[in-house]
């Protein structure tokens, strides 16, 4: 069974999810008046999946992710929910926030060296997290970050759990955050562009160590990145945003095969694609620009920028609704969805 | 008719920033009319290249010759009659444009430099051409950078770049800063403007469905020097070069089910540093097939196919190994 297949799976079997977000909207004060970020985003994660959330700038995926734990800064203005196996946390107090952070949901950003400090060595950085946490003596917890490093992939973890950031590239670096992110086996794992500092043949590594975690240690994992590359080899399943809100969800495979709201299908033409050369085929552009929200529109806001765009889309907010009868995990918040299926790019090129 | 020169011509360019050797031997030559992808991964010393064509840096060694023009040895004076020749496209169009002039002033500055004796209104003129050439409403010459968005500043690098006619344009990773929405706009517009003007064109990126899409030829760097070169086509149907081969196989594609289908190619991590490359071939401390003699002979370039190659496994009749044959154990090891 591939991977997609057994997520598929146990997304079907398992009952309530391990991470669902309602209706959750975040604003912030800024100088110039509110800005808002995220709108209504409703997500369920299931044990052992891997949700990739895609979108471009300013659509507010990392906002999304950093409210996940509450750690947004105070100008934010968080409302709705995130609940944790049942157990709600937004509005939640800072000593509660605070257990929940690292122990049950941990966090890997983009660039491994800011997150790291440069005056210990890495044992000591993932050892404080297990002390901290797990009331681990120092000794005790020297010996679980070898082990961690080994878990992700480091060569030769013993010698090399004595050594300080900078004497590390910046794959071992970010399989360093890895590491310390799982050490108290965190039920969720968010990580926000975690391979976007680094070079390719540096990413499909950290990629595998992802995967390696979920399959080996069950880790749910949300992946937040705006590279479509990423998405194709890791996620189960798709959310796409675009402005502050989900505008589709689906499995990754209908994702990509069949993209129904007009702006994801505008994204996957517009990225180039093997086999795509400019002697015989354009790339598709979407003209205009993401716009910056100070209220919520009672509208579709994608609609000045939409091909299907009519008078309806400009008066009402289409809702994340079942596209087609018989997929009902393949959601779109569009009045118009694409027809499906989509001519499979190979087949057009020569 | 004398066959028209071409308009890049490298011949073991040499840069090296105090022990740091960036750039160590590179020969590149491009067509006039083509495109040439150059690509490699942070630290593979493209960028230094591409400052070196346009003299941002003097090289340490070896021939830069543009359109013909040995510019290596110039002096800053007389290389000022070569400059409208050659010009250069960064990634970040926020920190390459001058944030206190306006866009008039930033598009019609190489034609200042130039010395060429145009009539205010007559550059105003040119600059609306351009700006036109480059989808920029006219009116965008009375603004600030500032006041225009990401994919509208690149297209200003993009007019002051093509503003004196240059037979070769620099693009060094000229669409990474931008989203993927105003990447496909700028990628379209840099086709349609080196299809319909003929300019050469040196595209330096990592991005390699962007270098598929637009290159006609490419050159791959490791560590400051090439391994491979060739056409696009035979490139990515037939890499040859190990490292290319697992530079193609660790780029994932926007499609699952292909994405899924393939198999990975993983290198360690660790990159050796530019201060002290290995002996022999640099790839070898990361490449799954290296063997003995790769630690004590640097590979010669191995021509075939119209390009070449630097790998002791790749023979001039295009036989060329395969990392995927490696036993994956070793590779990480």
């Amino acid at each position: 069974m591939t991977t997609v297949e057994r997520a598929a799976a146990s997304a079907a079997t398992s009952g309530s999810p391990v991470l669902a977000v309602r209706d959750l909207s975040v604003s912030f004060r800024t100088e110039s008046g509110t800005v808002s970020a995220v709108d209504r985003v409703s997500l369920d994660l299931a044990a052992g999946e891997i949700v990739g959330m895609v979108g471009e700038s300013g659509c507010g995926k990392s906002v999304t992710a950093m409210s996940i734990a509450g750690l947004l800064p105070d100008s934010a203005r968080v409302t709705g929910s995130v609940r944790l196996e049942g157990a709600e946390l937004v509005d939640a107090r800072e000593s509660v926030l605070r257990r929940v952070r690292g122990k049950e949901i941990a966090y890997i950003f983009q660039e491994p060296m800011t997150s790291l400090n440069p005056v210990l060595t890495v044992g000591r950085q993932i050892g404080e997290v297990l002390q901290v946490h797990e009331r681990m003596s120092r000794k005790a917890a020297r010996a679980r970050a070898v082990e961690l490093l080994s878990l992700v992939g480091i060569p030769s973890a013993a010698t090399r759990v004595d050594t300080y950031p900078h004497q590390l590239s910046g794959g071992m670096r970010q399989r360093v955050m890895i590491a310390m992110a799982v050490a108290c086996g965190p039920k969720v794992l968010v990580a926000d562009e975690p391979t976007t500092a680094l070079d390719v043949t540096v990413q499909a590594g950290i990629l595998q160590v992802l995967r390696d975690l979920r399959d080996r240690l069950g880790t749910t994992i949300l992946v937040i990145t705006h590279d479509l590359g990423v998405i194709a080899d890791i996620a189960d399943r798709v959310v796409v945003m675009y402005a502050g809100r989900v505008v589709e969800r689906a499995p990754v495979i209908d994702l990509f095969a069949q993209p129904r709201h007009r702006y994801t299908a505008g994204l996957l033409a517009a990225s180039p694609t093997p086999g795509r050369h400019a002697g015989t085929e354009r790339l598709q552009e979407i003209p205009g620009l993401v716009p910056v929200l100070s209220a919520q529109p009672d509208a579709c806001t994608f609609a000045d920028r939409c091909p299907a765009a009519d008078e309806r889309c400009r008066q009402a907010v289409p809702p994340l609704d079942a596209v087609g009868a018989a997929v009902t995990d393949h959601l779109a918040a569009c009045w118009h969805p694409c027809p499906a299926p989509r001519p499979q790019p190979q087949e057009t090129t020569g | 008719m004398t066959p028209q020169p071409n308009a890049l011509e490298l011949a073991d360019l040499v840069m090296h920033f105090g022990p740091v050797r960036a750039v160590d031997g590179v020969s590149l030559t491009i067509p006039t009319g083509r495109v040439t992808a150059l690509v490699g991964e942070s630290g593979s010393g493209k960028s230094t290249v591409g400052r070196c064509v346009v003299r941002l840096e003097k090289p340490t060694a070896g021939t830069v010759r543009i359109a013909g023009t040995d510019v290596t040895g110039l002096t800053r004076r007389q290389l000022r009659r070569h400059r409208g020749d050659v010009s250069i496209v960064f990634q970040d169009p926020a920190g390459s444009l001058d944030p206190r002039m306006l866009v008039g002033e930033i598009v019609a500055e190489p034609l200042r430099l130039s010395g060429a004796r145009l009539s205010r209104r007559d550059r105003a003129t040119r600059v609306t051409e351009e700006l036109g050439r480059v989808g920029l409403r006219a009116e965008v010459a009375r603004r600030y950078p500032h006041e225009l968005s990401g994919g509208q500043r690149q297209r200003v690098s993009i007019a002051r770049a093509l503003i004196s006619e240059p037979k070769l344009l620099i693009a060094d990773e000229p669409t990474s800063a931008l989203d993927v929405s105003v990447q496909a706009s700028v990628l379209n517009l840099l086709a349609d403007l080196q299809r319909d003007i003929g300019f050469a064109c040196l595209f330096i990126t990592h991005d390699l469905s962007a270098v598929e899409y637009l290159a006609d030829d490419i050159a791959v760097m490791y560590l400051g020097q090439l391994v491979e070169q060739g056409p696009r086509e035979r490139i990515f149907a037939r890499p040859a070069h190990p490292y290319t081969q697992a530079l193609l196989a660790a780029a994932p594609v926007a499609d699952p089910v292909r994405q899924r289908q393939r198999q990975p190619v993983l290198l360690g991590d660790d990159l050796p540093s530019a201060l002290d490359p290995p002996s022999g071939c640099r790839f070898r401390t990361r490449c799954p097939l290296a063997f003995d003699r790769c630690a004590t002979e640097v590979p010669a370039e191995v021509a075939f196919g119209g390009g070449m190659a630097a790998c002791h496994l790749v023979q001039p009749d295009g036989t060329r190994p395969d990392v995927r044959a490696a036993d994956p154990s070793e590779v990480l090891s």
